[in-house]
């Protein structure tokens, strides 16, 4: 508290705030539990002099809460705080609000990572989808199965030990953040195959393996015993009810090269139709992870291939931009909840404010009825790797995904670009303040720089 | 154990051997970067004429040095013979549009090193701010500034980076633009900017630099006589693009000016006589000048070593000006397709790659007269927050 703005009590003219009062009502605050999509997540922020007070049904509103009552705090010339009297009743739009960071395509280390969080929390994104292993590099260090990192990270220092896991799971609880992870298969796994032998398909060249592998390979037991006891480990480290299980652009070309998958696909009765044999292969994975409990996210192929009977909670993303509108209406139509990701794909950089972009998005704007319309259950701002990682991270990050933080946040009709403007550029100040180094908006400069 | 060790005899020394003295000087256009480096068994042995050139062989030398998995440092047996292509290889930094603290400036020259280039090309103030503290006119900073207590570089500022730059063999140029990209400027130098008019009255926003008032031109010289002792440097750089006419066409002094020289509508010819006039007066303060391609473009009588920096980028355009500019006999530095502050998704350090400067019809006189280029980094969307990965 600063010293030099007060003046003795007797000539104390401005009223003060003394203190800030946080109520939560219910009977379970949740303060030792873990954040999921139920939570609620909205607050009542009254200020008043002397005592303000934050009530929230969950400790997760009061945290919102809190980091509101935080913007509202500002600095006048003379360096006295001051806050205006104000009444808030908030609560977000979307309740999946998130991020998607990719520790595969480039190692990021758990400072960027721990950050980041921060930087989400400041902005009321509360889900890290977490992308973090794919054909690259795989640096989750697993319990089970140690040689998959031991062989298939970058190097044996770049990589995420149950220590590390556990930190950032917590790290994240505190900020009301869910903690996503994303193991995809059967595509995008050249580095599970590093230190799971016979897991990958070997592809063929001219009726001789070629050296080379493709995706999972879907019709050996092995594959789904490895599976099996690797998604138990998955389900017991991540405490999220959900898992995301990939299954995007997997490439059918080395399937189609293997004699023992085209047999397979004959006796399957699937014809020349490999998706049927990706629908297979899913179809089970969706199977092991709901034994476990867990409720699932996959990519919008695995719908669109039609996998026959993947159960109507499972999570439908988004991503692929080419009329991604007529995607929602199809998923929502058939009862799938949907996250969207498609718009808002961060690593997409180019010349301008593109943040206008990102904040312009309407994720409702497809054809649907109100039921269809509420099964959009939020949306992900994703910043994949392969031309990211700790020395550029946050600035690409921030601010532009604050503009998909309030288009999933706030009422629908919260879209004047040049008020937008006004409070972005403020914001990114602010996050400055608070260490984290966002890029600027445009010309201009921050009261508070380091020199 | 030493009796096992795969490595030959240890190399103890970098023997470094300049030719001609001048350690104490400031690098220039004409300064030899060229050096050769040996490496043998027993002796490593860089030679070059000038200490410039043995800047750049050590970098080489650091970067000849490896380390094997046990941690010994080692370098192959090697003859190098090196010398650039090209004797002007700048970057350009904008501190006008984002203010760039010292620390900023700092850590580019040092990476400027390791990627041998020698110019630091200092767009230092434009239309958002005005950081450079002038002992002549303070009040263009404390006005112009962003902040002037915070967001200004000072004497010493300045003198610290020449003095850094120079020990990496990096020359400084600072480029203080006009008559457009001068806004910063109106507030602490009452009078120098045009008022625009509205319906014949002032309209409160004022354009590029007024040509036509005697005090612009005492102004002018009495800054640049201080540019001038500030930066050693041989060249300035004077700016002189994108200069928006609207302003000047709805000045009615302005308009009674044109009809008096007999300029009719074109205003280009007003540009011209502002420019003139500010080269003569650099001239005598003894500098040589770059200017932006406009100068050329719109026909300003200029000395024959004057720079041409071309810079417009509109479908390969910059090829057409690149032969125009060197076949009217004037120096080129190429800057078009090195607008780095335009990001775009993927590996797109290979387009900027790609580029060949010479790749335009001309004749080999014409080809020798292109004397580098520049990287520029616009500081639009820039700070230091993502200066050195968007650069780097």
């Amino acid at each position: 508290r600063r010293r030099w703005g007060r003046r003795p009590l007797a000539a104390r003219a401005e009223p003060e705030l003394s203190e800030l009062q946080v109520v939560i009502e219910a009977p379970d605050p949740g303060c030792d539990s873990y954040p999921h999509l139920g939570s609620n997540e909205a607050y009542h922020l009254t200020v008043t002099e002397p005592v303000a007070i934050l009530k929230a049904y969950e400790i997760w509103g009061a945290l919102r809460g809190l980091e509101t009552f935080s913007q509202l705090v500002h600095e006048d010339d003379y360096g006295s705080f001051l806050v205006n009297e104000s009444e808030i009743n908030d609560f977000p739009r979307f309740a999946h609000r998130g991020i998607l960071l990719d520790t595969s395509r480039h190692y990021l280390p758990l400072k960027s990572i721990l950050t980041n969080l921060d930087a989400m929390a400041f902005n009321k994104f509360n889900v890290l989808h977490w992308h973090i292993v794919d054909d690259q590099s795989f640096p989750y260090q697993s319990i089970y199965f140690p040689e998959l990192s031991d062989k298939g990270a970058y190097s044996c220092n770049l990589i995420y030990t149950p220590a590390d896991v556990r930190l950032v799971i917590e790290y994240a609880r505190l900020r009301g953040i869910r903690v996503i992870p994303e193991f995809d298969t059967p595509g995008h796994t050249q580095s599970w195959g590093k230190g799971q032998k016979d897991l990958l398909t070997p592809c063929y060249n001219g009726g001789q393996p070629s050296g080379s592998f493709g995706p999972v390979n879907p019709i050996l037991n092995t594959t789904y015993d490895f599976m099996t006891k690797f998604f138990k480990e998955i389900s017991s480290v991540f405490p999220d009810v959900y898992i995301h299980l990939g299954g995007d652009e997997v490439d059918f070309s080395c399937w189609k090269s293997n004699p023992e998958v085209k047999a397979f696909m004959k006796k399957q009765g699937f014809g020349s139709d490999y998706a049927k044999l990706e629908s297979y292969y899913i179809q089970k994975i969706l199977d092991i992870v709901s034994f476990y409990n867990k409720g699932q996210i996959i990519w919008q192929e695995v719908f669109d291939h039609k996998a026959q009977q993947v159960s109507p909670d499972t999570v439908v993303q988004v991503w692929k931009a080419n009329n991604y509108a007529h995607e929602l209406s199809s998923v929502t139509g058939a009862g799938f909840p949907a996250v969207l990701a498609a718009p808002w794909y961060l690593d997409y950089i180019s010349y301008g404010q593109d943040w206008k972009k990102y904040y312009s998005v309407e994720p409702l704007d497809f054809p649907g009825s109100e039921e269809q319309k509420k099964l959009l259950i939020g949306g992900e701002a994703c910043l994949w790797g392969e031309f990211v990682d700790a020395t550029n991270l946050t600035p690409r990050l921030w601010p532009r995904a604050s503009a998909v933080g309030e288009r999933l946040w706030s009422s629908r009709n919260v879209t004047n670009l040049q008020d937008a403007y006004r409070r972005l550029t403020n914001h990114r100040c602010r996050m400055l303040r608070r260490g984290i180094a966002a890029e600027p908006v445009f010309v201009g400069y921050c009261a508070h720089e380091a020199r | 154990a030493e009796n096992e060790s795969p490595w030959g005899t240890p190399c103890t020394q970098l023997l470094v051997y300049v030719s001609m003295p001048g350690c104490d000087g400031f690098p220039n256009l004409d300064s030899k970067e060229s050096y050769k480096l040996i490496v043998s068994k027993g002796s490593m042995l860089l030679s070059a004429e000038a200490i410039w050139g043995a800047l750049r062989g050590l970098e080489t030398f650091s970067q000849l040095v490896g380390r094997d998995e046990n941690g010994t440092y080692y370098i192959n047996e090697t003859e190098i013979v090196d010398f650039p292509r090209f004797p002007h290889r700048g970057l350009l930094l904008d501190t006008s549009r984002h203010y760039l603290p010292l620390r900023a400036i700092l850590e580019t020259l040092d990476v400027m090193a390791y990627n041998k280039f020698n110019v630091f090309h200092w767009h230092i103030v434009d239309d958002p701010s005005f950081p450079y503290e002038s002992s002549t006119f303070p009040e263009l900073s404390k006005k112009g500034a962003f902040n002037a207590m915070t967001h200004v570089y000072t004497a010493s500022d300045v003198r610290a980076v020449i003095k850094y730059a120079r020990l990496r063999g990096i020359r400084v140029i600072p480029e203080f633009d006009t008559p457009g990209h001068t806004l910063s400027w109106g507030p602490g130098a009452p009078g120098l900017l045009t008022p625009c008019y509205v319906a014949q009255k002032p309209s409160g926003t004022y354009g590029p630099i007024n040509p036509i008032l005697n005090s612009t031109y005492e102004f002018v010289t009495s800054l640049f006589q201080e540019v001038s002792s500030v930066f050693p440097d041989f060249f300035l750089h004077l700016g002189g693009d994108e200069v928006d006419f609207t302003c000047w066409t709805s000045n009615p002094k302005i308009r009674a000016f044109m009809k008096e020289m007999g300029f009719g509508e074109d205003y280009r010819k007003l540009e011209s006589l502002y420019i003139q006039r500010l080269l003569e007066i650099v001239s005598s303060l003894g500098k040589g000048y770059i200017v932006w391609q406009e100068v050329f473009d719109n026909d300003v009588e200029v000395r024959p070593d004057t720079i041409i920096h071309v810079w417009k980028e509109n479908l390969m355009q910059y090829k057409e000006e690149m032969a125009n500019v060197t076949r009217a006999g004037y120096h080129a530095l190429l800057s078009a397709p090195w607008y780095l502050n335009r990001i775009s998704y993927g590996q797109d350090w290979m387009e900027a790659y790609k580029v060949e400067p010479l790749d335009f019809r001309g004749s080999p006189e014409q080809k020798a007269l292109v004397i580098g280029g520049e990287a520029c980094m616009w500081g639009e969307y820039v700070d230091v927050t993502n200066l050195t990965p968007r650069l780097w």
